[in-house]
């Protein structure tokens, strides 16, 4: 017997949680009393483990358990009279779940998370909470806000879901375009807010990333005919092949042409290259597809600015926001030159000028263009208006060198 | 099934449609409710009065007391509501999206207490 001691059991609930959740979501009916139950495994799971082994399937293990301990409490607190109903209710053949049935699921879960009637910090909390295991503490450490302003979204969340009714359903085929992009969007703003922080001193919160892309392999696993879900995998896996040689040893930030390409984990890039190409072969582009094509790019040096450029034109025509728009500009500056790029970037003030990225492109530019007194102004503007110490510290020290 | 309230949230002194938009929206609406009844979904709708027609009755201490006008003056108000019978919130907003629609107006969707 292979000694069990409370790592394994972590490693366990970070994998399995969300499954066990999802399960006994739909077997009892309700949120709080599935979670409850899940708890309670893991900590019989605490004191049984290390005598009796690893279960061979420990997420069954868990489930039935769960189970159980959810139906026991159920008749202890329920009336005589009510008793045999609701345990009658409650009862679930003490079989193991087939894998089709929990793949369902947690589908269902991570669209009842994402369900466009919750606001996104809703479901972002909801989906690392419930999908993750990750606890109220924990996400607030992460996003760096409040404990109790995450307690109370979760709360008010799950009191919604619960009140006006969120269906536990995976969407009909037909429904899936207006809901899946929901559940993309939660999973890469979790992904992004660990790559670069809005806020605080370390440039990286990689748990986020780790958590992002977890959950982006399920469900990728989960929804094997959707080229956006492989696309956004794929994003992620290429932002992370590069995340940490994204920081220099003494924590400040190193810019992509700065990097040296032998710091990349070339396993997660060649993971994420061949995702790219798998999605793209079948021919229905989306935006995630088109921007992990673009990461593929660079991934291989050096970049083929011409193919970047053509990648960002099609981005722009399925999502023509500002943002997209400059990054393009920053691609033909690399293509054409500084002085072409810099009259594209000028043509997005109006709808980026508060925006700190808008003027570290700008003086970027008007640096190469040399164009010193601009420029300075320009990293000025853009180190007042983000809110991360590590990039502020970066465009300070580029408006020194000057 | 569950019952839910969708109002029709209408801004204070806004410029009121024109007759023929009226009445095309009055057709549409028509139309939306005769939908919800055949669907089993319809339970009451009807349109509100202008907020400065309402009255407020206050309990102060013993007595009610009458104000003139309603009971908070907002960027908004209720211009319509309707009750549906819904199985859960997908069905309601579905409802709640063809109101929208037709009526070219916010509507809130709300649960009641009780099924």
């Amino acid at each position: 017997m292979t000694q069990v001691g409370p790592a394994d059991v972590a490693r366990v609930f970070r994998e399995e949680y969300g499954r066990a959740v999802a399960v006994l979501v739909r077997v009892l009916g309700d949120i709080d009393l599935a979670e409850e139950a899940v708890q309670e495994a893991f900590e019989a799971a605490v004191r049984r483990w290390p005598e009796t082994g690893l279960p061979p399937s420990a997420a069954g293990w868990i489930i039935t358990t769960a189970r159980n301990r959810a139906i026991d409490r159920h008749r202890r607190e329920s009336s005589r009279d009510a008793r045999h109903a609701e345990a009658a209710a409650l009862h679930v053949p003490d079989v193991p779940e087939e894998e089709g049935a929990v793949r369902d699921d947690r589908l269902r879960l991570i669209f009842t998370c994402c369900h466009p009637a919750l606001a996104r910090p809703a479901q972002v909390a909801l989906t690392l909470r419930l999908l993750g295991g990750l606890t109220t503490a924990e996400i607030a450490r992460l996003f760096l806000v409040p404990e109790p302003t995450v307690a109370q979204r979760v709360v008010r969340a799950k009191n919604k879901i619960r009140k006006a009714r969120i269906p536990y359903r995976v969407p009909e085929e037909a429904d899936l375009p207006d809901r899946l992009p929901a559940v993309l969007a939660v999973l890469y703003l979790i992904f992004t807010e660990g790559y670069t922080a809005s806020t605080g001193d370390a440039l990286v919160r990689g748990d986020l990333c780790t958590e992002a892309i977890r959950l982006g392999r399920q469900l990728a696993d989960l929804m094997p005919d959707e080229p956006e879900v492989f696309g956004l995998l794929a994003l992620m896996l290429l932002g992370e092949s590069r995340r940490t040689a994204r920081t220099a040893r003494d924590g400040t930030l190193v810019p992509i042409a700065e990097q040296d390409p032998a710091d990349w984990d070339a396993t997660l890039a060649k993971e994420g290259r061949a995702l790219v190409r798998r999605c793209l072969r079948r021919g229905q582009p989306g935006p995630y597809q088109v921007q992990a094509a673009i990461q593929a790019v660079h991934s291989e040096p050096p970049t083929d600015w011409r193919q970047v450029v053509a990648l960002y034109d099609h981005l722009l025509t399925l999502t023509p926001t500002p943002m997209i728009a400059l990054n393009r500009a920053v691609a033909v500056g690399e293509l054409t030159g500084p002085a072409a790029a810099l009259s594209l970037v000028e043509g997005l003030r109006d709808a980026l000028g508060d925006h700190h990225l808008f003027h570290a492109v700008r003086a970027d530019l008007l640096r190469r263009l040399n164009r010193a007194d601009e420029a300075a102004a320009a990293y000025a503007e853009a180190a007042a208006r983000t809110g991360n110490l590590v990039e502020r510290d970066f465009l300070d020290r580029r408006r020194a060198a000057l | 099934m569950a019952h839910y309230l969708l109002s029709v949230v209408t801004p204070t002194g806004g410029t009121p449609p024109a007759p023929d938009e009226l009445d095309a929206i009055m057709k549409n609406v028509e139309a939306l409710h005769r939908e919800m009844r055949d669907a089993g979904a319809w339970v009451f709708s009807g349109g509100l009065e202008a907020p400065d027609t309402a009255t407020v009755v206050r309990p102060q201490g013993d007595e009610l007391l009458l104000t003139d006008g309603p009971f908070v003056e907002a960027k908004e108000y209720v211009g319509g509501l309707s009750i549906i019978d819904a199985p859960d919130l997908d069905a309601a907003l579905e409802w709640g999206r063809r109101s929208a629609r037709a009526i070219g107006l916010p509507i809130e969707v709300r649960p009641f207490q009780w099924a």
